[in-house]
């Protein structure tokens, strides 16, 4: 199996390449349109902020290809957030792939949202086998309010869309990287998808 | 909920690990990697390291070390120590660490903590604020709590928020290697204060302690080492424990 992590130059992408290693695969980071294409399953990072990295996007031409992508794509963190329609952060626009604009806490509680919070109402193959309510790991002052794509939620300050699914395209709050073991799987159900 | 957080902290010396009682005589607790591997399993939420070596040689075997850590574990770590630039951190990123925390570097040029804010994102980025009371005012000190500096503890929290760290992680010297709890009457004030996440750190030393400085201090998570390091506290007991006291935790 193929796995692109689509190279842009944000996020810690180091982490989810070592993730993929301990459940048995390997990735290959890339920014080239042919390999990406052809990779069986492409993730897309993102860590820092939203108009910065879209104009990354925008430069390297990636913003063109991702959303014509047909396997899986499962974006993580600030990569989904960059897969919504658009985001308060920066006032950008994303690659409009969910029908949902991204924004940000209010000051009644702390931002960011930094820690484990629960996932539940999981309705996606990519959470066959977790528990409802089970603890990932966030970092984020922007959010997806809840909304029809909506595969997961948590709540802070209010209900809001932890993960998003619309056709072959996954996007994930929440660090399946850095979420113990239950993260793990999660990222290793996303890599069998379509197996 | 978002939980609270209990964070395990290691302090590296040449690739090992090590903790002072208030920060002098350091006794070794083993391999910082196999520590690490071991608090992730028990449970813990974040670990954070602290590099206190002085050679030469520091920067590439801490790197090392972030490498072997990121490849072990899979939750979150950060680290600090000795992290002055912009490409201290990106290096220390680019390995697998999660966040790094800056001290005295942040104290004597400020625009830094922007500087990292504005490359990597504020949730990267944590400033350890090292202070003690000094005729009852909390003055920030630098060189593990040996150099007094002219600011306070508050003012200076509430400007490392306006320029864009993701996190305080505040250590209070009065209460550091006594193990008579955290100093929650100013970790409280702080928790007002800011709208960012509050690392409680210094005093541990009983699991009443920890329920104490998130209820009373406010704490956003709290952090220790000789407690853990000497297995006087076991972290599936204290999450335990806390979850009995109606605070929520990742269990």
């Amino acid at each position: 199996m193929k796995i692109v992590i689509i190279n842009y130059g944000a996020g810690n992408i180091q982490s989810i390449m070592f993730a993929i290693e301990r459940l048995g695969f390997k990735a290959v980071l890339s920014n080239n349109p042919d390999e990406i294409k052809a990779a069986d399953k492409v993730i897309f990072p993102g860590v820092g902020e939203a108009s910065s990295a879209m104009k990354m996007l925008l430069e390297s031409g990636l913003d063109a290809l991702i959303p014509t992508l047909k396997q899986p794509v499962l974006g993580i963190c600030l990569g989904m957030q960059l897969m919504c329609s658009k985001s308060e952060e920066g006032n950008t626009k994303g690659l409009g792939i969910f029908d949902v604009d991204v924004i940000k806490f209010t000051p009644k509680v702390k931002v960011p949202q930094m820690g484990w919070n629960q996932i539940y109402n999981l309705k996606s193959p990519l959470f066959e086998g977790i528990s409802e309510n089970e603890y990932m790991y966030l970092v984020h002052s922007f959010y997806a309010p809840s909304c029809p794509e909506a595969i997961a939620t948590t709540d802070y300050e209010v209900e809001y869309a932890s993960a998003l699914q619309k056709d072959n395209f996954y996007g994930t709050q929440f660090h399946p990287e850095k979420s113990g073991d239950i993260g793990e799987q999660i990222l290793g159900n996303f890599l069998k998808l379509n197996d | 909920m978002l939980t609270k957080r209990i964070i395990p902290c290691l302090d590296i010396k040449n690739g090992r690990t090590v903790k002072g009682v208030n920060f002098v005589d350091l006794r070794d607790a083993g391999d910082p990697v196999e520590l690490a591997k071991i608090y992730s399993d028990e449970g813990a939420d974040e670990l954070v390291f602290l590099d206190i070596s002085a050679t030469e040689e520091r920067r590439k075997t801490l790197v090392d070390l972030v490498r072997k850590v990121a490849s072990t574990i899979n939750i979150p770590f950060t680290v600090g120590g000795g992290i002055s630039s912009v490409s201290d951190v990106e290096i220390l990123l680019q390995n697998g660490a999660d966040k790094v925390s800056i001290n005295s570097s942040a104290v004597k040029n400020p625009q830094l903590i922007n500087d990292l804010a504005q490359k990597f994102g504020s949730q990267c980025v944590v400033v350890a604020i090292d202070a003690k009371q000094i005729d009852g005012q909390w003055i920030v000190h630098l060189v593990g709590g040996k150099v007094p500096t002219e600011l306070n503890l508050f003012d200076w929290a509430k400007e490392v928020e306006q320029r864009g760290a993701g996190e305080i992680l505040f250590t209070s010297m009065d209460n550091d290697g006594t193990k008579n709890g955290f100093a929650n009457e100013a970790l409280a004030k702080l928790s007002d204060l800011v709208n960012i996440p509050i690392i409680a750190s210094g005093g541990a030393g009983n699991i009443q302690h920890f329920v104490d400085t998130f209820v009373v201090g406010k704490a956003d998570a709290a952090l220790a080492a000789s407690v853990f390091h000497f297995k006087e506290i076991e972290i599936k007991t204290l999450k335990k424990e806390l979850k009995n006291n109606n605070i929520e935790v990742r269990i």
